[in-house]
């Protein structure tokens, strides 16, 4: 936690969407994304990249998680003890996430069939506690859930492009959610089917996730020359 | 703020009525999200039972499917005595219905095999009797169960599905993989024990056995028991039970 974004509270009332608070949207996104310039939430950058599908839901759900804990815990940062904080911002975020995993259950349970481990993850996903600890604790509830959303949707795209990359090469298909995986490659060009092309099931394994999102911040570090640190 | 939010009383009682408030939620909304959830749960059994037999269906249109294949549904003590059957449309609420015996429930109450009844499908698939008899055992990490299909002579598998909560990604969760379940088709289930077996990866497999998965031992042999153990049961049952009144 670095480059932490820890703003003290202005006495005077600011509008939401001042040029301040609109930084809180797109900084994540960029200079100060949780994954690639934290370094936050690698774990499930890796386990839930395979499908594009699975990688949207997971980001459905840490946006959840993500905008609830951050704005309870910005509500309640008046009165909850100094010495128990961890533990109460323990005590929201897991039960935000099972109740995720109960409605998850009960309304799409394939869905959570495939993520059913990964969904007990978002509880120690990093960026969540590291968000908590780091924003909502000392801001009032808008500028904390603007910090969530644009947390949560600079994980969110890092997620998506990772799980593109790994789903296109690795398994010749995309999907999403509600219209399922698509193969857009013909059939007759495959290897086994006397063609040229076959899939690159490397793709499929943990360790391109981390080589993708090693490439991803390579990309990130020439464009954007202030990332680099200087020793 | 008027009160010193750092004392030791306040942040006691902070504590419990977080405990008492998070829990009451949380009890609520469970509550209220039971009964989808357990519908869920009886159509996912509804598929795996099909899709033992080797009959693809989807959530929302799987019932009609299963009342279509499995024409019987029948209930056996540990003595392969018939205990109760039944026919026709599942009804959740009636614990009498063999599809509401829970039988990782039973499995895990450690209960002896005496106290508990078994539950097995009897299906027709393209004028063919097959028997699905549910199985549930012990993995590496947690329980892992599966649906196993006998044509019918009652000896020769059919088909067979498995399923795992927790078992390791790539190794011992591949039970759940096309690959390893494609080779039950066809073994049998011999009629002395050891009933069946799955072998270690890679070890030459016999009429009674199948291969296992190289790097899932445990998990594999937990297979292996659990089909292993119940079929002891089964056989009784299967021995009893005249062929032609199926």
């Amino acid at each position: 936690m670095s480059t932490e974004t820890s703003i003290a509270l202005e006495p005077k009332r600011e509008s939401l969407f001042s040029k301040k608070n609109r930084k809180l949207l797109t900084d994540p996104l960029d200079d100060s994304n949780p994954i690639t310039v934290q370094v936050l939430g690698i774990c499930s950058a890796l386990a839930i990249t395979v499908q594009v599908q699975q990688a949207v839901i997971m980001s459905l759900a840490v946006l959840f998680v993500m905008i609830g804990g951050n704005v309870i815990v910005s509500m309640m940062r008046n009165i909850i003890p100094d010495r128990i904080r961890i533990i109460v911002q323990l005590v929201v975020i897991a039960s935000l996430v099972i109740i995720v995993d109960e409605v998850l259950k009960a309304y799409s349970p394939d869905i959570s069939e495939k993520l059913s481990v990964f969904v007990g993850l978002i509880i120690t996903n990093c960026i969540i506690m590291g968000r908590l600890e780091a924003f909502a604790l000392g801001n009032k509830p808008g500028p904390a859930m603007l910090d969530a959303v644009g947390n949560a949707m600079g994980y969110a795209w890092i997620l998506l492009a990772v799980a593109f990359v790994r789903e296109v090469l690795g398994s010749g298909a995309i999907s999403f959610p509600g219209i399922g995986q698509v193969k857009f490659l013909p059939e007759s060009w495959f290897m086994a089917n006397g063609g040229f092309y076959e899939n690159n099931n490397l793709m499929i394994l943990p360790p391109m996730a981390l080589i993708t999102v090693g490439v991803i911040i390579w990309i990130q570090r020439s464009r954007n020359r202030s990332l680099i640190e200087e020793n | 703020m008027a009160f010193n939010k750092n004392s030791n009383g306040y942040t006691f009682l902070f504590a419990i009525l977080m405990v008492v408030l998070v829990g009451a939620i949380l009890a609520f909304t469970s509550l209220s999200l039971k009964p989808l959830q357990k519908a869920n749960a009886a159509e996912k059994k509804m598929m795996n039972i099909l899709g033992a037999i080797g009959v693809p269906s989807e959530r929302g249109a799987v019932e009609a499917k299963f009342i279509d294949f499995v024409k019987e549904r029948v209930s056996i003590d540990s003595e392969g005595r018939k205990v109760s059957s039944m026919s026709g449309a599942v009804n959740a609420a009636d614990a009498a219905d063999p599809f509401n015996i829970d039988v990782q429930k039973d499995f895990r109450s450690k209960a002896p095999a005496s106290e508990l009844n078994f539950p097995l499908f009897s299906c027709k698939k393209e004028g063919q009797d097959l028997f699905v008899v549910p199985v549930v055992g012990k993995g590496l990490w947690g329980p892992i169960w599966g649906y196993v299909a006998l044509e019918s002579d009652m000896e020769t598998i059919y088909g067979a599905v498995f399923n795992h909560k927790t078992e390791t990604p790539g190794l011992g969760a591949e039970i759940k993989e096309g690959f390893f379940q494609a080779p039950f088709k066809g073994k049998k289930i011999s009629k002395v024990a050891p009933h069946f077996a799955v072998v270690k990866g890679g070890a030459p497999t016999t009429e009674y056995s199948v291969d296992g998965i190289t790097g899932g031992t445990i998990t594999s042999k937990g297979v292996g028991e659990m089909v292993d153990r119940t079929m002891a049961i089964y056989l009784k049952y299967f021995q009893s039970a005249p062929k032609a009144q199926k």
